[in-house]
């Protein structure tokens, strides 16, 4: 398949076929622009693989987008069941009509009535068709299993030449039609239409594999253009037809430079403090119950916080259950569902094939427009199908992602005993891979969560402990042992030593202040004992001076005294006395 | 293709609405539903060698078994081509037995005589008297 700027510069040089735009979701990228204008397409299929909406719908856009009106010939269903049948849809049928925008027209083969009597022609069809389309003037035309006709009559030859004639006959009109016809054994009809009808061939299949069925369309042949070749799934539902081409947006998308929070402050801190880039893919994968679901709703609640949109799609977990579950970590999402920001699309992925779902939530995204879009978790996917098949949905839905800016987030659920499936598929395309790890030791099982990469932006290469409380997610700073990182009570018990022998530290050091104090008190009663004594000498000895000189002076007055008794003038007899005093005294 | 007899006749947009009614001309030799009387129509497009040859066919056996016991209501679809697809015709020349019922369709250019008889459910009817 060329890629569309090759094709776009073909297409100036040479005149290319002209196409008309069926208007159909998806099947215009893949036709390259649409039908051939003015010839047949042939589509075939088996029962039910879609032939006739597929019709249907290229009359009902052809009429309400183009203006073109419409002829439907059905052979096998009368007007009023086919306008029930695409009324599910959601197209008014009725309404088109009344407005001449399409003609539905019935013939009935009954093959009991008629008797072959001879040579004959369809030229009553030719004649219905021609009064039909001319009753509308229509520019587009389906024939519903022309091959019912092949029923009615037995003239082999003549009917053959009939249809070829028939087919000219359109292409003569200019007259962009499809004809349906049922897919046959080993060939592409079971009665070799594609004979007649070459210049488009179509096929339709529905196919399943597990238990889920796919619709697959598949363009065989397109003279004159090229086409995408590749088996497309599609969807029939509510919206009508959409065909999802593959591959259809390469790598040539643009990237954001803008960050956009993780939703746990911390996490945001290893991505050097800011968080995931802007339309990026993330894959958070990890084991059971290592907390996926709650980084996944962290980051819806970040999202929705910031005021933008945010698509949950939930493969395992019903919406109210994951509202109720995240609010026991103190996560409010009820409260921007009913903002409006965050829509919930739950499903189990066995209800329908990947494709249904890769379909359904290419609609929600293009209705919601959504600035992130969580899958949680994508592991659930390989149950219901081959792993190459979710890597493929996977790859397209990322491609679609990175075209709109649309950051994903997925979880993976990886189990210890076997190899990550989904995460070997897929990692390679993943920007930002966290992995949430149980670590075991002591008899109890612990978070841990590391970046494996992180394209485009410095993070860090630590191992954090990963704890979710009543109040959030939190990573706590690493604290390392002898024992590498330690974790849960370890870390506890870590901490509590820690915090037990500071706390003798500085009790010992109270201690010692205390005795220091004490003794410092002694030492200070000690001194002012020993003044005390020193200043008690020196009271005494001061007193003894005193006495000193008193005696000093008595002696000197007692041996005046002699020296006057000497000399006869001493009349007192108490002299002897005293001095007897004062000798016992000194004694 | 001019009928050879006066019995049979051309539909056209002037002769009214051929598809339900019973042709103007016709003398009330027997009641609608009487088993004796065969209404027949013919349908055709264009005067063509095939269409007229698919006449004379159709008128020399109905005259060899239904001698005065029948009518030929021609409808040329070119001229009328919205009453093909009242009867839910395809192919051409179709014959459509009206009367008696039940309705019965045989198609083909009435070359082969022993399946006309068959698809008209004329071998019992042409036994006993003819």
């Amino acid at each position: 398949m060329l890629s569309p700027r090759n094709r776009r510069s073909v297409s100036r040089v040479l005149p290319s076929l002209a196409k008309t735009p069926t208007g159909i979701q998806g099947l215009d990228q893949v036709t390259g622009g649409g039908l051939p204008s003015g010839r047949a397409a042939l589509v075939c299929g088996g029962p039910g693989s879609g032939k006739t909406l597929l019709g249907m719908e290229f009359l009902i856009r052809g009429a309400q987008r183009f203006g073109d009106p419409g002829l439907f010939v059905g052979f096998e269903e009368t007007p009023k069941e086919l306008a029930l049948n695409v009324a599910s849809l959601g197209f008014d049928v009725n309404r088109l009509v009344e407005r001449k925008l399409l003609a539905i027209d019935q013939v009935q083969v009954d093959r009991s009535e008629i008797e072959e009597t001879g040579e004959y022609n369809l030229e009553g069809l030719f004649v219905r068709l021609d009064a039909a389309i001319k009753a509308v003037g229509a520019r587009r035309l389906v024939i519903d299993t022309l091959e019912t006709l092949f029923t009615g009559f037995d003239n082999q030859a003549i009917l053959r030449a009939e249809l070829a004639r028939l087919f000219r006959w359109l292409k003569n009109r200019g007259i962009t039609s499809i004809i349906t016809a049922e897919r046959g054994e080993g060939a592409l009809t079971r009665h070799g239409l594609e004979e007649y009808v070459s210049d488009c061939v179509i096929t339709l299949d529905h196919r399943t594999s597990g238990e889920s069925a796919t619709r697959w369309l598949r363009v065989v042949k397109y003279r004159g253009s090229s086409h995408g070749t590749n088996d497309y799934p599609f969807l029939i539902d509510q919206g009508g037809v959409s065909v999802l081409p593959i591959t259809a947006h390469g790598l040539d998308y643009p990237v954001s430079s803008q960050r956009v929070s993780t939703g746990v402050a911390s996490l945001d801190e290893m991505m050097g403090g800011k968080g995931y880039f802007r339309g990026s893919s993330v894959l958070v994968s990890g084991a059971a119950g290592t907390g996926k679901t709650s980084l996944a709703s962290a980051f819806a609640n970040a999202t929705c916080g910031a005021g933008r949109r945010c698509l949950y799609v939930a493969f395992e977990e019903a919406m109210s259950q994951v509202v109720r579950n995240m609010r026991s970590t103190g996560i409010d999402l009820g409260r921007w569902i009913d903002a409006g920001l965050l829509a919930f699309h739950a499903a189990r992925p066995s209800v329908f094939g990947l494709e249904m779902h890769l379909i359904a939530i290419h609609r929600l995204i293009e209705q919601l427009a959504p600035d992130a879009v969580i899958l949680d978790p994508i592991s659930s996917l390989v149950g219901s199908a081959p792993v190459a098949e979710v890597k493929s949905l996977l790859v397209r839905l990322l491609d679609y992602l990175k075209t709109k800016q649309i950051t994903g987030l997925f979880t993976s659920l990886a189990t210890a005993t076997s190899v990550e499936e989904t995460e070997i598929g897929v990692s390679s395309l993943i920007d930002t891979w966290l992995q949430v790890r149980d670590v075991e030791s002591r008899g109890e099982r612990n978070r841990a969560i590391y970046v494996i990469k992180s394209r485009g932006m410095p993070h860090s290469n630590q191992v954090r402990e990963f704890v979710i409380t009543s109040s959030g997610i939190d990573l706590l700073p690493v604290q390392s042992g002898p024992d590498g990182v330690l974790i849960g009570s370890a870390r506890l018990r870590r901490a509590a030593e820690e915090a037990g022998l500071i706390l003798s530290r500085r009790q010992e050091a109270e201690r010692r202040r205390r005795a220091l104090r004490r003794r410092r008190a002694a030492v200070d009663s000690q001194i002012a004992t020993l003044r005390a004594e020193l200043a008690a000498e020196e009271e005494d000895l001061k007193a003894m001076m005193v006495d000193e000189q008193k005696l000093a002076d008595r002696d000197q007055e007692d041996s005046a005294t002699l020296e006057r008794r000497r000399q006869g003038q001493d009349r007192t007899l108490r002299q002897p006395s005293l001095r007897a005093a004062r000798r016992g005294r000194r004694s | 293709m001019k009928p050879g007899t006066g019995r049979a006749r051309r539909a056209s947009p002037a002769a009214g609405r051929p598809s339900n009614g019973r042709p103007k001309r016709t003398r009330k030799r027997k009641p609608k539903n009487d088993v004796s009387f065969w209404k027949l129509r013919l349908y055709v497009a264009g005067e063509t060698a095939k269409s007229v040859a698919a006449f004379s066919n159709l008128k020399r056996i109905c005259e060899e078994h239904l001698r005065g016991r029948y009518r030929i209501e021609v409808v040329d679809l070119l001229q009328n081509p919205k009453l093909a697809r009242g009867d839910q015709i395809l192919a051409l020349p179709t014959l459509v037995r009206q009367l008696p019922p039940p309705v019965k369709k045989i198609i083909g250019d009435f070359s082969n005589t022993e399946r006309v008889l068959v698809g008209l459910d004329l071998r019992h009817v042409t036994s006993p008297g003819g």
